[in-house]
């Protein structure tokens, strides 16, 4: 771990205040820059005021490096300035793709993983590392479908992004549980697989049951606190790779910032452990 | 697109199908006759329902958070049914959707089940201001003191450059100004124009919002109010805006109406006529 980050929280305006005046020792956020595309205004100005206070991580929906296009230009640029303004700890971004065609769709869409998927991710990491003049990490997404046509699983694919762009990867541990479940495999097999000397930051959210569905189809809502479950498996992979900044990632049904405290400083707690030996 | 990076063209197809899915009406699990096999056997499965209901409600959540005011005067149901249909005909352009709706009020003036709410487009006209005064550029303010120091001579070349924050409106049919602040500062949900306002006269309205240092505040404006404005955007003088303001309204007080845009903080710069060669001289 080479950024001194341990662990951190999204960062939601109803908790500006809270979140400055919590104290730093090793507490970070990560913000959508999304939400930060303004030309001026208040907006910014909180941003400048943590970013004052404590590290920043920047985590993009909308680059759709997925797409078989190139990243928007426009939208890059934007979120280069971001990262000149603000000199993030952490930038990443997403295995999937949003915008297509100049319309965006707020979701991380899905697609199969063929050889011509790779050398598009391959060159649209590679472009947005060149315009932000620095690495990024690429998050595994949740799954909800069946689809035909892979030509890699997904470790193996993010692998090949990583090795050939040389980018980082983000293991989103709630997003390998709830895929799992939703496809159907092993998701301990998932995390003793993932290849550790590419992880650069890991995510820890709530889902939820399908409202019809129940358990058969779980859905990465962000809305709730992590599952034990999903504590296990992260427990079992900081035993296998070590500490790495780790977020509690919440979006939605916001608790008080207190109650985010508490789940932060149980990851941290996984990440002081004492290293276990290798699984 | 570059061709080595894109040999066979099956990503482009595949996310053509799936877009289309996305936010078609409904997809035949058989298969509609324009609808890849490969896409129809996705949209099949119950996990796609997952991605068509995030990107509708991604899409409703934002315009319901863009304008709170229209909802809170049309309720819940109603604003995320005509978000809804806004949304299949018109997705964010950007993933930044702060910027998202921008023209929502052209859309409600148009949309058939609001014909009997004839302020609500102009309700979103000021939800849509409110962002763009919220999100505008940083600029300094024009202090009153900086136009008192002029002498009546040079005074009528003085240019006063509305603020980037700055936007203003005049409404000459209906009270939107009163119906969008009890709308936007509400803590309950009112459904009609006449229990949210049992005092509300039925007149003309005008107002100035603007966002001075960090908040979003605005301003009643008369009518002569808006033409100086107007005026002063074009890049008139004072001497030719106060003209327009005095032809908007004869009777307006200019000195007044000075004093109140300039506290308001109407304006981020002032130029002279003559001396500021970015303008075109006249």
């Amino acid at each position: 771990m080479t950024t001194g980050l341990s662990a951190g929280l999204g960062l939601k305006p109803q908790h500006y205040d809270a979140a400055h005046a919590a104290p730093a020792d090793g507490l970070w956020f990560e913000v959508h820059p999304e939400n930060y595309m303004v030309d001026g205004g208040p907006r910014l100005a909180w941003l400048e005021t943590i970013r004052g206070s404590h590290p920043l991580s920047l985590h993009g929906v909308g680059l759709s490096l997925a797409a078989d296009a190139r990243p928007d230009a426009l939208h890059l640029g934007r979120l280069a300035a971001l990262v000149e303004r603000f000199e993030p700890a952490l930038v990443s971004e997403h295995l999937a793709w949003s915008t297509w065609r100049g319309a965006y769709r707020p979701d991380l869409l899905p697609f199969p993983r063929t050889n011509e998927a790779l050398a598009r991710l391959v060159d649209n990491v590679d472009r947005v590392q060149q315009a932000l003049s620095r690495r990024i990490a690429i998050e595994n997404p949740s799954h909800y479908l069946r689809i035909e046509g892979h030509e890699h699983d997904e470790i193996a694919f993010l692998t090949e992004i990583a090795r050939r762009s040389g980018c980082g990867l983000l293991l989103d541990v709630n997003n390998v549980f709830v895929s799992a479940r939703n496809l159907g495999f092993d998701a301990e097999v998932y995390v003793d697989s993932f290849p550790a000397g590419y992880v650069d930051e890991i995510h820890l959210a709530g889902h939820t049951a399908d409202p019809s569905l129940g358990e058969a189809l779980l859905i990465d809502s962000h809305d709730a606190p992590v599952s034990p479950a999903v504590w296990s498996l992260y427990e079992r992979l900081i035993g296998r790779i070590g500490p790495r900044p780790t977020l509690i990632e919440r979006d939605d049904n916001l608790p008080e910032f207190d109650v985010l405290q508490q789940e932060r400083r149980r990851a941290e707690a996984v990440l002081c452990a004492p290293a276990r030996q290798a699984a | 697109m570059s061709a080595g990076v894109n040999p066979s063209g099956r990503l482009r197809a595949f996310q053509d199908g799936f877009a289309a899915a996305l936010i078609a009406p409904s997809v035949p699990a058989g298969g509609a006759s324009d609808v890849p096999p490969e896409i129809a056997r996705l949209v099949a499965q119950p996990g796609f329902a997952v991605y068509r209901n995030t990107v509708q409600k991604g899409c409703i959540d934002a315009l319901q958070a863009n304008f709170p005011a229209v909802s809170r005067l049309v309720g819940d149901e109603w604003f995320r049914a005509a978000a809804m249909i806004y949304a299949r005909a018109n997705l964010p352009r950007q993933p930044s959707l702060l910027d998202y709706g921008s023209d929502f009020a052209t859309f409600l003036a148009a949309f058939e089940p609001a014909a009997e709410l004839p302020y609500l487009a102009g309700v979103a006209r000021l939800d849509r201001f409110w962002t763009e005064a919220h999100i505008a550029r940083d600029e300094g303010l024009v202090a009153a003191a900086a136009v008192a120091e002029f002498a009546a001579a040079e005074l009528a070349r003085v240019v006063l450059h509305p603020h980037a924050s700055a936007r203003w409106a005049w409404f000459d049919d209906a009270p939107i100004v009163t119906i969008w602040e009890r709308n936007r500062t509400a803590e309950s949900i009112v459904d009609d124009a006449a229990s949210l306002a049992p005092d509300l006269e039925w007149g003309a309205e005008g107002v100035l919002i603007t966002r001075p240092r960090g908040a979003v505040l605005w301003t009643p404006l008369g009518k002569s109010g808006c033409a100086f404005l107007e005026a002063c955007a074009a890049g008139e003088t004072l001497a030719a805006a106060a003209t327009a303001a005095l032809y908007a309204d004869p009777q307006a007080d200019l000195a007044a109406l000075i004093a109140q845009t300039l506290d308001a903080g109407a304006f981020g710069r002032l130029t002279l006529r003559g001396d500021d060669p970015g303008e075109p001289a006249q």
